[in-house]
């Protein structure tokens, strides 16, 4: 491993590994096109012309930097200082917009014609569409028939934005399998496609590659609340899918030593609170999966964490003891949903409603502690799901 | 020393003749009748897929078949268990992806396969550059770890893993995953002449292999072809003696001059 000991941002080893996690497990077929992709990625960020096209988007179309608000009233309840970077006031909703965009731009940069993506809650498809229309590529987005149905809202966008969205059918018909099907797309295309990941999980370059283009959250929020509080967070806290707006954010704190990181996970998808390493997605990374290996279907109430994996990089830092991932119920999340809609007019996107849950709870064991969240992205999306549930609650009692 | 596979692979090209390796998948129902068929048809050797959640490689018939045997209560070791019972008097390969070895670890993995009687194992998702812990680990159980070569690989890759291959080397017909096409690709003939070229280890052409008359084709540049979802859709459709027919008349055309 030729990891710098001073940071723990370091690049992965060059067989794409952080310590023994990730990896490139591919398909022959797509072995040359992850080559290329490195060797492009590995350019193009070393190179300032990109940086400042990438800093200008950002600026100007996406709408950064996006602020940090002190949750006054959350924070006289729960007995702490609360902070929540603002990835929510994205434009298109949500920190995925930071990873398409960089991803889009490069994959103009390598000459693609196209690009196809993956979706859970349809927020990762959303920003690739929305890119995809803004740069002139053509898009095809494969969802989980399952998340097709409740996240329909996004289906629309999709498809006003020009995408072409394809319902998947196989396994579990959910994230895990968009993504198998997405790949099968990327097998039979990968001369003219970039496949365009939605979180820090795949194979080398994906979980290096898209935690560098999500670092913009953890470098903006690093100096903004040393503004606001003259000091570090006692912890950062991010729910955790794949994992790529928790990569972000921790990257702008991991190298602080006083930092306590946490990650999220939805109990019915706890891939490092209840998985062993396994190889799936082109990763060797923590997988929730039966006695032989099979991997099991994730179940949460939130379509963009309901997935088995997670990125490798989470792996390693749960493996080194650098960052905790606990995990939260469904119902739990619903409280937190509500907790944070109501005490201080924010709603929240449901993966997001995960980290207020866990903030919620461990409340009284971190007093008057600073605590910064990352607010991932917004609830709209989520709204009819939510009417949905608690109306059937509602009709319960 | 080469193994079963490429020892008899050999011989059998020495003697003119080409290569025919059907694919079943494991545990699908009918699927030992239809192994048995495929033997007595002119099948030179057999794949069988132990039957995985996320087949990354698979188009939608094997797919669907893998699905089933799946909720059928199917496992890999269910299907190893059936193995030794076949008797068929010809090698036996399984197909499936790397995590249903990684899990077990590949020693376990490799003395389980060496056990059932299996002769050699094809893994879709894991590239030369993953390969060592696989290779070394079925080296020592004899079994043979069979390497893919896909259209895509520049001409410095191949002779990397031709050298790496056991057994044969599986020559990806097209860019895309198993399943039925219309015509076979110009990659198909493509690729093998360029393996043929360079190795003398038997090159099959796999994958977008979908009837007798792309097999003939397929084989007039490479030692022999794998069949895949054109088998399994019959199996699923009309069962295993209807396999049996086809293989026999996948035989009958690349025996042709
Ligand atoms: C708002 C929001 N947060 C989080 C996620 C989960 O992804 P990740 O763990 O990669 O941040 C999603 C995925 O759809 C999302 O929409």
């Amino acid at each position: 491993m030729s990891m710098n000991p001073d940071t723990l941002l370091a690049p992965p080893d060059h067989t794409g590994r952080f310590g023994d996690f990730g990896g490139r497990f591919v398909p022959e077929t797509l072995v040359p096109a992850c080559q290329e992709l490195e060797a492009a990625f590995n350019e193009a960020w070393a190179d300032s012309s990109f940086r400042a096209e990438l800093d200008e988007v950002h600026r100007l179309y996406s709408g950064r930097p996006s602020i940090i608000t002190e949750c006054k009233n959350l924070s006289t309840q729960l007995g702490i200082r609360l902070f929540l970077k603002r990835e929510d006031l994205n434009h298109t909703g949500s920190h995925k917009i930071n990873n398409v965009i960089g991803q889009t731009l490069l994959a103009k940069r390598m000459g693609k014609k196209r690009i196809v993506a993956d979706t859970g809650a349809g927020q990762h498809g959303v920003a690739s569409a929305t890119a995809a229309a803004l740069m002139g590529l053509e898009c095809k987005v494969y969802m989980g028939a399952v998340d097709v149905e409740r996240q329909a809202l996004n289906v629309f966008r999709m498809k006003l934005l020009g995408s072409e969205v394809e319902s998947v059918h196989s396994g579990s018909r959910t994230l895990k399998d968009a993504v198998n099907e997405a790949m099968r797309h990327w097998v039979a295309n990968v001369a003219d496609t970039h496949f365009c990941l939605g979180s820090v999980v795949g194979p080398h370059p994906y979980p290096y590659m898209v935690r560098q283009f999500q670092s913009i959250i953890g470098d903006e929020a690093h100096a903004q609340i040393g503004d606001l509080t003259g000091a570090m967070p006692d912890v950062v806290v991010a729910c955790v899918g794949g994992g790529s707006n928790a990569m972000g954010i921790f990257s702008g704190f991991v190298d602080e030593p006083g930092v306590r990181l946490v990650g999220v996970e939805p109990a019915g998808g706890a891939a490092i609170g209840k998985g062993v390493p396994g190889v799936v997605h082109g990763m060797r990374s923590n997988l929730m999966q039966d006695e032989y290996g099979q991997v099991e279907e994730a179940l949460s109430i939130s379509a963009g964490l309901d997935y088995p994996g997670v990125g490798p990089e989470h792996s390693y830092l749960s493996s080194i003891g650098r960052a905790d991932y606990p995990s939260v119920t469904d119902d739990e999340v619903i409280a937190g949903f509500r907790l944070l809609a109501e005490a201080e007019g924010i709603i929240p996107a449901l993966e997001c409603a995960h980290a207020v849950a866990w903030i919620s709870r461990e409340a009284p064991r971190i007093q008057g502690q600073t605590v910064l969240m990352n607010l991932s992205g917004r609830g709209d999306k989520d709204v009819a799901q939510m009417m949905k549930i608690l109306a059937d609650a509602d009709g319960d009692t | 020393m080469p193994g079963l596979i490429e020892t008899e692979f050999r011989a059998k090209r020495r003697a003119g003749r080409k290569l025919l390796v059907p694919y079943i998948t494991g545990g699908y129902p009918g699927w030992q009748d239809a192994i048995r068929a495929c033997a007595a048809n002119g099948a030179d050797a057999v794949e069988i897929g132990i039957p995985f959640s996320d087949p990354v490689m698979d188009g939608p018939v094997i797919q669907q078949a893998s699905q089933a045997a799946l909720e059928a209560g199917v496992t890999p070791q269910s299907v190893l268990d059936e193995v030794p019972g076949l008797d068929v008097g010809i090698p036996l390969a399984v197909m499936t992806y790397y995590n249903l070895v990684h899990h077990p670890g590949p020693e376990r993995f490799a003395a389980n396969l060496q056990r059932a009687g299996i002769s050699a194992a094809i893994l879709p998702d894991l590239p030369l550059e993953e390969s060592d812990p696989w290779c070394a680990a079925a080296a020592s159980h004899g079994i043979e770890a069979i390497m893919l070569a896909a259209p895509t690989a520049p001409d410095d890759r191949l002779p990397q893993v031709a050298e790496r291959a056991c057994g044969f080397i599986y020559s990806v017909g097209l860019l895309g995953v198993t399943g039925e096409r219309s015509s076979l690709a110009a990659t198909a003939t493509d690729l093998a002449g360029r393996l043929k070229a360079i190795t003398d280890k038997p090159v099959l052409v796999g994958v977008g292999v979908s009837n007798a008359e792309q097999a003939y084709q397929a084989t007039r540049v490479a030692d022999g072809v794998i069949q895949g979802a054109s088998v399994v859709r019959r199996l699923m459709e009309t069962g295993p003696d209807s396999v049996g027919e086809y293989v026999a008349g996948v035989r009958d055309a690349i025996d042709a001059d």
